[in-house]
């Protein structure tokens, strides 16, 4: 009895849905090949490089779409009994949950990994020690992101998903400065979204500097707003199954 | 994972966390969906090793009563205890296998992918291997489940229900997608299963199927029960034949003195026997009532007269909840 099995076999899942792969991965990696590769070497603020911007945000974006669609696949497997039939089985609900996230994650990972070497193809030369600290505020950053994946799952119909998800990741990578870096109002409201934190992670870290106190804080109380939110959905919907 | 011995009967049920001697039980169950009461005050024990078919016409309440048993639908009234445990704590356990009406097979996932991720959910499964011959889809193992047939896919449900193996089955309406052939084959597969003395309980509206396949029968109509009990006897008061004739100055006393008839309803000149052994009312009828003529004896089968009972108990129904509080 373990959910590693399932786990395996939900990553299995995601590597089939030929949907999921274009958007999360090729989409990411097409933009910025065709954006990154020109203007490359123009800095976009003082000591950091267009190209060197631009990866992280892509990178940042595509760990983004990874786990938001994990956790929202969730409306179609509701629609489809497919979540009533394994409350008929000893998987618990956080087992259920767990497994989304870790192959939301997994995903995110791949994601984050094509970027970086198309990254070094084009020409993005950074010390070690800021790839490092970048892919880790990355993987923090993702923690809102993949509670509010499993939210839209429980609120959409599998009809409404892709506007819903579309619009709903390109509100929050074009407010983060996935593509550029927002300024004036624009940047005041890109800051208190986790995805702002996500998307600016590699700049920070390029310019010599971690998250400052208000990027944890906003990453902390996305994340427990949205999990408190997500708690109520679910037990909304429970006793109708 | 899919390993184990190599026949279905051995192996343990799922049954080491749970009190299986304890049984089944459903106590005053009530359910409402807005204004539809869609049952009423349901209370069914079942002990373990039963096979007990809950039969009833559709809207009967009888996936209703399936969905609080398993613990997925919360009834407003009335509680449920699976093997002395709550649903969701025999479920937890791996005590309970089921198999509903519709959905539960994910996409992107082989048949073979689909019971083995089944399977590893469980404690004591059955071997993955085993369940695809037993239920007959070996040949379509490697293909992907969105490219199933209805009747493949309710296959693959069993397939998923039995890999569990659980102390308690649960099926609804299992053979709905079935042609008789495929219907025969299922049970036939069943029954070797529930040999090893498993508890199984199922929902149908096919009375053959009830008696064919079940020790006991209960009988819901317009969500409650209106019989329970063995399957011979529920068998003789649905199933029975009904003698129809025309006599004058019909005497209910004497008619219901015959033998084998159950219930006698005369309406003006018209009378009706309801029997439980009609060769013997026949006779006797023409034995005893000279004047009887335009005899009749109706062999429309088992549904028909099931069909008569439950539409009675309709009648019944409608006329109590128009009747002024």
């Amino acid at each position: 009895m373990s959910s590693l099995t399932f786990t395996r076999y939900e990553l299995v899942r995601t590597i089939r849905n030929r949907r999921f792969f274009f958007f999360s991965l090729v989409f990411p990696l097409l933009m910025f090949l065709t954006i990154g590769g020109s203007n490359a070497n123009t800095e976009i603020v003082p000591g950091v490089k267009f190209i060197d911007y631009y990866m992280i945000g892509m990178a940042g974006w595509g760990a983004m779409l990874a786990v938001m669609s994990s956790g929202a696949r969730i409306a179609a497997e509701r629609s489809i009994g497919w979540v009533r039939a394994l409350r008929l089985t000893p998987l618990s609900v956080r087992g259920y949950f767990r497994a989304k996230i870790a192959a939301g994650y997994l995903m995110a990972g791949l994601s984050i990994a094509i970027l970086y070497v198309a990254g070094l193809v084009l020409g993005v030369r950074l010390p070690l020690s800021n790839w490092a600290q970048m892919t880790g505020l990355i993987l923090v950053g993702l923690i809102p992101m993949a509670v509010l994946g499993i939210l839209i799952g429980h609120l959409v119909t599998p009809d409404s998903l892709g506007p819903v998800m579309g619009g709903t990741s390109a509100l929050l990578a074009f407010l983060g400065g996935a593509w550029f870096l927002p300024s004036g109002w624009l940047s005041t409201v890109g800051q208190c979204l986790p995805s702002y934190w996500l998307c600016q992670a590699g700049r920070l870290t390029v310019a010599g500097h971690s998250w400052p106190a208000q990027g944890w804080l906003v990453i902390a109380a996305w994340t427990v707003g949205l999990v408190a939110i997500t708690a109520q959905v679910y037990r909304r919907g429970e006793g109708k199954s | 994972m899919g390993q184990g011995t190599n026949q279905a009967a051995p192996h343990p049920p799922n049954a080491r966390a749970v009190e299986v001697g304890s049984g089944i039980h459903l106590d005053r169950l009530s359910k409402s969906f807005g204004s539809v009461r869609a049952v009423d005050d349901v209370s069914v024990t079942i002990r373990p090793g039963e096979t007990v078919a809950i039969l009833g016409p559709n809207g009967a309440g009888k996936s209703t009563t399936i969905d609080m048993m398993l613990g997925l639908t919360r009834p407003d009234t009335g509680s449920v205890t699976l093997f002395g445990q709550e649903p969701a704590r025999a479920i937890a356990v791996g005590a309970i296998g089921a198999m509903l009406q519709s959905g539960g097979l994910i996409n992107d996932l082989s048949v073979r992918e689909l019971i083995d991720l089944l399977a590893s959910l469980y404690p004591h499964p059955l071997p993955v291997d085993e369940v695809l011959q037993i239920t007959g889809i070996t040949d379509i193992a490697a293909r992907r489940t969105q490219k199933l047939s209805g009747g493949q896919s309710q296959r693959v449900r069993f397939a998923a229900a039995l890999v569990s193996n659980p102390a308690l089955i649960v099926l609804d309406e299992p053979t709905v997608a079935m042609d008789v052939e495929a219907r025969r084959g299922f049970w036939a597969t069943m029954r070797r299963f529930t040999d090893s003395g498993k508890t199984v309980v199922f929902a149908t509206h096919y009375l053959e199927e009830a008696d064919a396949f079940a020790d006991r029968i209960v009988l819901m109509s317009h969500g409650r029960v209106v019989a329970d009990g063995p399957t011979t006897e529920i068998k003789a008061r649905v199933g029975g034949r009904s003698i129809r004739f025309t006599l004058p100055e019909a005497e209910v006393e004497a008619l219901q003195a015959l033998p084998g008839v159950s219930a006698v309803d005369v309406k003006g000149e018209t009378v009706r026997l309801t029997c439980t052994d009609s060769d013997a009312a026949i006779r006797g009828l023409i034995a005893g009532f000279a004047a009887a003529r335009d005899v009749e004896i109706s062999g429309a089968g088992l549904e028909a007269a099931f069909l008569e009972l439950t539409s009675d108990d309709h009648d019944e129904t409608d006329h109590t909840a128009g009747a002024p509080a």
